[in-house]
């Protein structure tokens, strides 16, 4: 156990902390959930990506800087501590961009990474049907192989595709063999949002944007080129990409790190009011000891990684970590604000132009996305604890 | 940058887990604790052969010299194990304070020699605890009399017995009267001594609870698997799956904040105190957590003497509370996060 940067780690953080004093944008940018937002946030992704701060752990030729998961962790920290815009396109760069680094063959990680990396094209997750749910293996939308076998015809519907309205490309498991039932028979497809037979139906989210939609394809014809790893081996593929990196990547530690120094000093200046309720101080405490745990635990997982440890089942513990310490950060920083809690953004008494309430109104969909708690409980309980099923 | 154990230091944990698995089973700790003063000397002799008294002793006292950084997986050990307070309070918080002393300290070398050989028991009386663990048995007392340190041979105090609901924990409250023969540390000495103390103890407290908390979630895991209701076994169930997930979970994220906190310790960090309250306070939380929802998925047996749950249960309940209950332990992790300029987020895990 050595708890020091190397020389090299520091001089990273430094290039990466000099970077973002000198770029960051001076005013706050739009919501990422509205058409004007999702551009100025793709404009923001392309100045990273020229700095080749977009994916610093890919490798270089494919549009990152390839960067080990400490430099990756390091990255994070300075990049959220600055206050940096969210992520606009991390379902592509952090869901599928794995996938097809693993999976992809090399000319579709020439086609697709590299524009990925600078966010040209912005992709959108079609895991979720009506009626596949946490129940993924029912989906049955379907994609079949035309007779001369140069493209699928895919028909059916997926949803909670999030801002795929302002999106170019959907990434997601569809039923190639239409005998097949369950985890069987599925293929890993990309789609092109703009191909004839794409509807794209809006669902507006509890804070009243296009946060997400419903896709529906009529008679879609996908390129064959544009599966990701073998026919009938869609499910194999999306789970198969260590579910650790996946789940570690799209919640980085350093993210739950700024939210609980923001809490602290939240409570800091609002104390007169928020020690009227004694178990505000408690709940600013456990923000801070929560994230610092989620972190530790990160650069302990990372560093067992890069040993060759295997990382199983405990994964799930990951999501169900983040999420509910986010909902809990947010909340108590809720009650703190009291009546100035409720206030929008466009409200002239607004504490911090209501960050903190789209913040609780977001981490409201962490405990359900990306697999709902409770399916991960089922997960630790089975895979890690060896309960019966 | 390396936030793990070498394989040497996890192959020592495999080693002591072995050993203790064979000479601590749960029926062999029954028949001590139902014993008068509730210790073997036989247990004690075969763990002072096993070199376990001697892990923390300075290698030119007849030691291992090991680090605070491995004790936090030797500590894991001992709670999962249910070894009681003795073992680490003498051979890690005793021996800890000892090493401290300035080389040429009457008896610090014949004291730490002993500690390695297992031939002395050292109880210590910190002010964070009104009672002293294991003071009865003991050869040695290290007691405090306002920032002074002495060392009172086991005559020189008087000691009453208290009695715990934990029956491998014996405690007592001491009498004694400070000379100046059995002081040993005073003033800056002496106040340094007793805070690294306090943190050892807590730590070493930490480790046991989180060693513990994985005791009761084996034991419950191995309960809910073979325990048959509605014509299953009832670790099928949701309810109860989701009652050991949330231990596993609370286990997992404990682990790396007790390691961090030992590295802290080690290296004489400023902000170790926070460090080692984060850790006692986490590590606690999960060997409560692990206890309510032990008792609750093993039902009734949960609840009786027989099934081997209580004896971890309750010491689980009975070490939240030593060496700083959460109270005081909650104020150090607010005197760190609410200090003006503190460093605190991203980036200031491992720096200032």
């Amino acid at each position: 156990m050595d708890l020091a940067y190397t020389p090299r780690q520091k001089a990273f953080r430094a290039e990466v902390r000099a970077w973002l004093t000198a770029n960051l944008p001076a005013e706050p940018l739009a919501s990422y959930d509205t058409r004007e937002g999702f551009e100025q946030h793709r404009e923001w992704e392309r100045k990273l990506f020229d700095a080749r701060l977009s994916m610093v752990i890919w490798p270089e030729a494919l549009g990152g800087r390839g960067c080990d998961l400490i430099e990756w962790l390091i990255f994070e920290e300075e990049y959220y501590g600055a206050g940096a815009p969210m992520r606009v396109n991390q379902n592509g760069q952090l869901l599928l961009g794995p996938t097809l680094i693993e999976f992809g063959s090399e000319s579709q990680k020439a086609r697709f990474l590299p524009r990925m990396a600078s966010s040209e094209d912005m992709w959108a997750q079609g895991w979720s049907e009506p009626n596949a749910g946490s129940d993924m293996a029912a989906i049955t939308s379907k994609a079949i192989l035309s007779a001369d076998g140069s493209h699928y015809v895919v028909n059916g519907q997926k949803t909670w595709s999030t801002r795929a309205i302002f999106a170019d490309w959907l990434f997601g498991l569809f039923r190639s063999d239409p005998a097949s039932s369950r985890h069987h028979g599925l293929s890993y497809l990309a789609v092109p949002l703009d191909a004839p037979g794409v509807t794209i139906r809006p669902i507006q989210a509890l804070n009243g944007k296009q946060a997400f939609a419903e896709v529906f394809f009529d008679d879609v014809k996908v390129p064959v080129d544009n599966r990701i790893g073998d026919e009938g081996q869609g499910w194999h593929v999306a789970m198969a990409t260590a579910g650790f990196e996946r789940g570690l990547l799209l919640r980085s530690p350093a993210r739950f790190q700024y939210t609980a120094r923001r809490l602290v000093e939240l409570y800091k200046s609002h104390r007169d009011v928020a020690d009227r309720d004694p178990g505000i101080r408690d709940a600013v405490l456990e923000a801070w000891t929560g994230a610092e745990a989620y972190a530790l635990s990160a650069y302990h997982t990372v560093g067992r990684l890069a040993k060759g440890a295997r990382i199983g089942a405990e994964a799930s513990t990951n999501k169900i970590y983040w999420s509910e310490l986010d909902l809990k950060m947010h909340e108590t920083a809720m009650r703190i604000l009291g009546p100035l809690g409720e206030l929008t953004g466009d409200a002239p008494a607004a504490v911090e132009a209501a960050r903190w309430l789209d913040g609780f109104l977001f981490a409201q969909a962490g405990p359900i996305y990306a697999g709902t708690n409770e399916i991960q409980r089922n997960i630790i309980a089975e895979r890690m604890l060896g309960l019966p099923k | 940058m390396d936030f793990t154990f070498t394989d040497d230091q996890l192959t020592f944990r495999e080693a002591v887990s072995r050993f203790l698995m064979t000479e601590a089973a749960p029926e062999r700790l029954r028949e001590i604790w139902e014993t008068d003063t509730g210790r073997s000397p036989e247990l004690r002799k075969n763990i002072a052969e096993q070199g376990l008294t001697a892990l923390s002793v300075p290698e030119d006292c007849g030691g291992l010299g090991m680090d605070d950084v491995a004790w936090a997986l030797m500590t894991q050990e001992l709670g999962y194990y249910a070894i009681p307070d003795s073992l680490a309070d003498a051979a890690y918080v005793a021996a800890g304070l000892i090493a401290a002393l300035p080389a040429g300290t009457a008896s610090r070398e014949d004291w730490l020699g002993r500690i390695a050989d297992g031939s002395i028991r050292i109880a210590v009386g910190h002010p964070v605890n009104p009672l002293v663990a294991d003071a009865n048995p003991a050869n040695l007392l290290l007691l405090a009399h306002g920032d002074e340190v002495h060392a009172v041979p086991r005559e020189q105090v008087e000691v009453e017995s208290n009695a715990s609901i934990d029956l491998s924990r014996r405690l007592a409250r001491v009498r004694w009267a400070p000379a100046a023969s059995t002081l040993i540390a005073e003033g800056e000495a002496g106040r340094a001594l007793w805070a690294q103390t306090l943190n050892r103890g807590a730590l070493s407290t930490a480790g046991q609870l989180l060693g513990l908390a994985q005791r009761m979630l084996d034991l419950s895991v191995d309960y809910v698997a073979q325990r048959k209701q509605f014509g299953k076994p009832i670790g099928s169930f949701q309810a109860v799956k989701h009652h050991l997930a949330d231990v596993a979970t609370k286990v997992e994220f404990a682990k790396p904040v007790l390691y961090r906190a030992a590295y802290a310790l080690a290296h004489g960090e400023a902000g170790a105190d926070a460090r080692v309250s984060h850790a006692k306070l986490i590590c606690g939380d999960a060997a409560w957590q692990a206890a309510r929802h032990g008792i609750q998925v093993h039902g009734a047996m949960g609840y009786t003497w027989e099934v081997d749950l209580q004896m971890f249960m309750k010491r689980a309940w009975a070490l939240d509370a030593a060496w700083g209950d959460r109270g005081f332990h909650k104020a150090r992790v607010a005197d760190a996060i609410l200090a003006d300029g503190a460093a605190l987020g991203p980036g200031h895990t491992f720096e200032e």
